[in-house]
């Protein structure tokens, strides 16, 4: 069976990716460590299903790919700009 | 069994996150960890075959409350105070409680028991006769629209409710800053 050693492999990627994002000394370790747990948490589940035989449910896989972009991306516009409602002035000064 | 032990891999890793995020101080490492924790939460219930609250906790929590949070640090600073004493009462209570809820998972049912409760006392019904009764015929928008309507208008206010209430804060606080500027 190969989804066993998957499994416990995408684990270990998951507690790395977590201590990455406890200890992280610069935000930027963290919002990256946050989005490898969002992948691996992605993958994590495509593989579950396949284990237990249901792979329909990997539309779910797919919600959680979509949302770890919208979340990575709020991180980086909030570093960008400090504020996430502005249609971000600095794009026009650099657009001139 | 290796799903059996990944999903408790998965919630000792949650206990970890959790205590992480009680510890840190920086707030924005708050929002990340709590980002994490939404996900890793949302694998567990998929993996426990509860896959529309894996899907809701997945987009809650990590989609929506990370980018209101991060809104939200915008306002009040990334650094949180020390508090004043060391809250020792509290953490007694919340333990208390947890070994509570955790004493009380022993009168449950086991695991997706069939003979449990909650799948013979009203479930039968709404398979055998949901389509009569209420002329739907996908038997989870019967229970969500027809036997539990009422429930589900509930609910349904609430979030229109809140989400006014975010409008209502971020547009107020747009508009100010539209007069400050130029």
């Amino acid at each position: 069976m190969i989804y066993a050693p998957a499994i416990v492999a995408l684990l270990v990627t998951l507690a790395l990716a977590l201590v990455r994002a406890f200890l992280g000394p610069t935000l930027f370790d963290r919002a990256l460590a946050v989005n490898a747990i969002g992948t691996v948490a992605m993958l994590l589940l495509a593989v579950l299903e396949f284990l237990t035989g249901r792979p329909e449910y990997t539309d779910l896989a797919l919600v959680y790919g979509l949302l770890n972009v919208v979340g990575t991306i709020a991180v980086l516009k909030f570093f960008r700009l400090g504020d996430l409602g502005h249609a971000s002035p600095v794009d026009d000064e650099e657009m001139r | 069994m290796i799903e059996t032990g990944a999903v408790a891999a998965l919630l000792a890793m949650l206990a970890i996150v959790g205590v992480a995020i009680a510890r840190i101080r920086n707030l924005f490492g708050v929002v990340v960890l709590s980002g994490a924790y939404s996900f890793i939460m949302a694998t567990a219930l998929a993996a426990l075959d509860a896959a529309d609250v894996a899907m809701t906790e997945a987009a809650v929590g990590a989609g929506i409350s990370t980018v209101l949070l991060l809104g939200a640090l915008h306002l009040v600073g990334s650094l949180e105070a020390k508090p004043a004493r060391r809250p020792a009462w509290p953490l007694a209570v919340v333990i208390f409680t947890g070994l509570l809820v955790a004493y009380g998972t022993h009168g449950l049912p086991a695991f997706s028991d069939p003979q449990s409760p909650i799948h013979r006392h009203v479930a039968p019904r709404y398979l055998e006769d949901g389509p009569r009764e209420t002329g739907v015929p996908n038997v989870v928008t019967a229970v969500l629209a027809s036997y539990r309507g009422y429930d589900t208008l509930g609910e349904t206010t609430v979030v229109f409710a809140a989400g006014i209430g975010v409008i209502a804060l971020l547009r107020r606080r747009r508009r100010k800053d539209g007069e400050g500027g130029p």
